[in-house]
C-alpha cells in the first residue's frame, strides 16, 4: 500500500453513519488514511471529544481533512485540532458525504492541496 | 475566592440540581430542539462527579479543568464542548487568579462565546451568563436575578443552535441552555463561594 499525503477525517453523531460513510469513500480511495469517530463514549446519538482526538491521532497521516455532520462533532473537532500538536487538520463546512467523497478521490489521485481545496468550496454549505 | 473544596462543591450542587430537573431540561429542549439537553447533561454531570469525587486536586485550574474533560467527552450533544470551553477557560483565569471571580466567570463566558459564536440576546447559555456577571459586579446577585435572566430568553427568537431553525416558533419557550446555565449559578449561591 502507497499511504498519500494527506488523510481524511469523518466525524458524525451517529457511529453507523459515520462507519459506513468510511466504507464508501474507502472503496474509491483504497491507499488514503481514512478515521472515523462516531457516536459517544457509550454508543449513544452524540460525539465525544475523546473519541474525535483519539480517531484524528490513529490517522497515519499528518496533515487531514476533516468533515463533520452537525453542530456539536463541528466544536468538539475544533477543541481537539486546537489541542493537536503535531498534526495539520483542514476543518471543512461542506456537505459531509460529497466532501468526504470529493476529498478522498482527490487524493487517491495524488491530487495538490489547492487542488483538493478548489474543488472542495463549491461544496460548502454551513 | 475559590479554593478547591468550594469549587469541587459548586460542581457536585450543580450536578445535584441537573439530576433533579433531567425531566424538565428535556421538556424544554423537546419544544425548541431535540429533547435530551437533560440527558445529555445529566451523562455528562455523572462523568463530572466521578473525576471529582476521584480526584486529588491541588488547585481550582485542575478542578475546573477536570470537569471540563468530563463534559467534553460525555455529555454528546452541543451543550459538552460549550461548558467544556467555559470551564476550560475558567480553569485557565483560575490558573493566573483564584481570587477574582468575576473573571473567572467572563474567562467562562468568552469561551462559550469562541465556542459558540453566540451574541447577547440570541436565545442561548450566555443570556444568562450575561447578566449574572453585571450583577456579580455590582454585588447584587441573587436567585431572582438568576431565574429572571432564565426567563428572560422565553419572548428571544433563537437564531444560534438548533432551535434557530425554528425561527419566530423558537419564541414562547425558555431555551435550555439558559435554564442549565442558571442551575450552575443557583448551585454557585448554594455553595456559599459569595460569602467567602
Amino acid at each position: 500500500m502507497n499511504e498519500k499525503r494527506y488523510g481524511v477525517f469523518i466525524a458524525s453523531h451517529n457511529k453507523e453513519l459515520a462507519e459506513g460513510l468510511t466504507d464508501l469513500l474507502k472503496e474509491m480511495a483504497r491507499d488514503v488514511s481514512i478515521t472515523f469517530a462516531g457516536g459517544t463514549d457509550d454508543g449513544d446519538i452524540g460525539t465525544s471529544f475523546e473519541k474525535i482526538q483519539q480517531a484524528l491521532t490513529e490517522n497515519n497521516a499528518n496533515e487531514l481533512f476533516a468533515f463533520y455532520d452537525l453542530g456539536s462533532a463541528k466544536m468538539n473537532l475544533e477543541i481537539a485540532i486546537e489541542m493537536m500538536e503535531n498534526k495539520k487538520v483542514h476543518l471543512m463546512d461542506t456537505a459531509l458525504v460529497e466532501g468526504a467523497f470529493t476529498a478522498s478521490t482527490l487524493i487517491q489521485a495524488n491530487a495538490s492541496y489547492d487542488e483538493i481545496m478548489e474543488q472542495l468550496r463549491p461544496l460548502k454549505i454551513k | 475566592m475559590l479554593t478547591v473544596d468550594h469549587t469541587t462543591n459548586w460542581l457536585i450542587l450543580f450536578a445535584k440540581k441537573i439530576y433533579e430537573k433531567k425531566d424538565y431540561l428535556n421538556e424544554l429542549d423537546s419544544a425548541i430542539g431535540d429533547g435530551d439537553h437533560g440527558s445529555n447533561m445529566a451523562r455528562g454531570m455523572k462523568a463530572m462527579e466521578e473525576k471529582l469525587k476521584d480526584g486529588q486536586f491541588s488547585n481550582v485550574q485542575d478542578v475546573f479543568k477536570a470537569a471540563s474533560m468530563a463534559l467534553l467527552s460525555k455529555v454528546g450533544g452541543a451543550s459538552g464542548p460549550l461548558y467544556g470551553s467555559a470551564f476550560m477557560g475558567m480553569a485557565k483565569q483560575g490558573g493566573s487568579d483564584e481570587t477574582d471571580l468575576v473573571a473567572i466567570l467572563q474567562a467562562g463566558l468568552q469561551g462559550i462565546q469562541l465556542r459558540g459564536k453566540s451574541a447577547k440576546g440570541e436565545k442561548t447559555m450566555i443570556d444568562v451568563w450575561i447578566p449574572v456577571i453585571e450583577a456579580l459586579e455590582s454585588e447584587s446577585l441573587s436567585k431572582e436575578i438568576i431565574q429572571d435572566a432564565v426567563l428572560q430568553t422565553k419572548e428571544m427568537k433563537a437564531t444560534k443552535g438548533r432551535a434557530s431553525y425554528l425561527g419566530d416558533r423558537s419564541v414562547g419557550h425558555v431555551d435550555p441552555g439558559a435554564a442549565s446555565s442558571g442551575y450552575l449559578f443557583e448551585a454557585m449561591l448554594d455553595g456559599g463561594i459569595l460569602n467567602e
